[in-house]
């Protein structure tokens, strides 16, 4: 089970980056849960100083940054 | 060998830029005389040539540029920033916070993390100010276009100018201390291990550099193409000098008159320019239209309603207020000296 968050204030590049990683997620067949974080104090635990992040169970793998399906991939296996 | 074939598509890229981008007058011309067989000199034939000599053009200067600072930009992250800027002292902070802000890849949208991350990293107030208004106003866009349109003068200008006001008004900023007009949950906020930094190499900054050409040209292609037709309607109906009765330097409503206009509005830099351009040919003064254009890059109500997420209303007022004061000054200035 891989847990997913997308750390962003509901820009429409988080709102990419969310519909990338869901596709990634969907494509591979595996069990995911995915998770919008909008709440900023809560996005600042993360420790990201920019907007959208993508989260995999507790590890911020990309910042301020949309990725495609593929990519996204990569770091979900 | 990957070195090599990057190296060879780079400079052909290059090359077939500069071969299309300098005949793009010779094309704007044909098109409009031979092509629709318009009359020279009509109102409408010069609009139809300045849209057309401009757009391609605009949007030419756009993709080069933005590769350009997206390369530069790989060598700069908000991490690296902060790291430099915490514990230094607040003049020196000052002056080099206008200067990274100038560089440091920077989205409105990300104005709150920023801001957060800076202060619980211990950069003075004042300093994380200076950053947060030289980044949007000193558009890096806006910069080169400036210089493509202008000449060094201008554009450099616009630079200077954008960091003197950066500079002073984080440092005043810093002098009133605001700090209890900041939201308190700021100061509590616990900011986790912070992002460790890919290595990066050169074909991965090349990467970078055409991720952000997708990026960027994808979202303001729209500002652009509007903003060149506004500036083409300008420059084919508006009168030759008609404005400078008051937008001229005489006017000296006009400064403060720009720069309330421009708050509210909010355009991409690149669609604010070709305006900027049409506005100067129908005599309207430097300060003036620097100053509108500063107002609307730099100040906007979105950013406003993003900051008070952090800062109390107060404070947002006094940010605009001392902002809105720095451009209305050096529009002012510029129009007394120039």
């Amino acid at each position: 089970m891989k847990k997913i968050q997308i750390l962003g204030s509901g820009c429409s590049k988080c709102k990419a980056l969310a519909l990338s990683a869901e596709t990634a997620a969907k494509e591979m067949g595996i069990e995911y849960q995915i998770e919008k974080v909008t709440d900023i104090k809560e996005i600042m635990k993360f420790g990201v100083m920019m907007t959208p992040a993508l989260v995999v169970d507790g590890q911020v793998k990309v910042v301020g940054k949309i990725l495609s399906p593929e990519q996204i991939k990569a770091m979900l296996s | 060998m990957r070195i090599l074939k990057w190296t060879l598509l780079l400079t052909a890229a290059v090359l077939l830029w500069g071969l299309i981008y300098f005949n793009l007058a010779a094309f704007g011309g044909w098109f409009t005389y031979s092509l629709l067989k318009m009359q020279q000199g009509g109102h409408l034939s010069s609009a139809v040539e300045f849209f057309v000599f401009e757009t391609p053009k605009v949007l030419m200067l756009l993709v080069l540029v933005v590769f350009g600072i997206g390369i530069i930009r790989s060598f700069f992250t908000p991490e690296r920033t902060r790291k430099i800027l915490s514990g230094k002292s607040e003049t020196v902070g000052n002056i080099l916070a206008a200067l990274l802000g100038v560089v440091t890849p920077f989205c409105s949208c990300s104005a709150v993390p920023l801001f957060v991350g800076f202060v619980t990293a211990g950069v003075p107030l004042g300093v994380t100010f200076s950053f947060l208004i030289s980044a949007p106003m000193i558009n890096e866009i806006a910069l080169v276009m400036l210089f493509g349109m202008f000449g060094w003068k201008v554009a450099g200008l616009y630079m200077g100018v954008g960091l003197l006001i950066a500079i002073v008004a984080g440092w005043i900023l810093g002098r009133l201390h605001m700090e209890k007009h900041i939201e308190p949950w700021v100061f509590e906020a616990k900011m986790g291990e912070a992002v460790k930094e890919d290595a990066i190499n050169w074909e991965g900054r090349i990467r970078y550099g055409l991720i952000a050409v997708r990026d960027i040209v994808s979202k303001v292609w729209i500002y652009v193409i509007l903003g060149i037709a506004v500036g083409a309607g300008i420059h084919g109906y508006v009168p030759q000098d008609f404005l400078a009765s008051f937008m001229g330097k005489d006017a000296w409503w006009s400064v403060p008159a720009a720069v309330l206009l421009g708050v509210p509005m909010y355009s991409n830099a690149a669609g604010i320019i070709p305006i900027v351009k049409a506005l100067l040919e129908k005599g309207a003064a430097l300060g003036t239209v620097l100053a509108f254009m500063m107002a609307v890059i730099g100040l906007s109500l979105p950013e406003a309603i993003i900051l008070r997420n952090i800062l109390k209303p107060k404070l947002v007022f006094t940010f605009f207020g001392i902002v809105a004061a720095g451009i209305i000054i050096i529009g002012y200035l510029f129009n007394i000296l120039l």
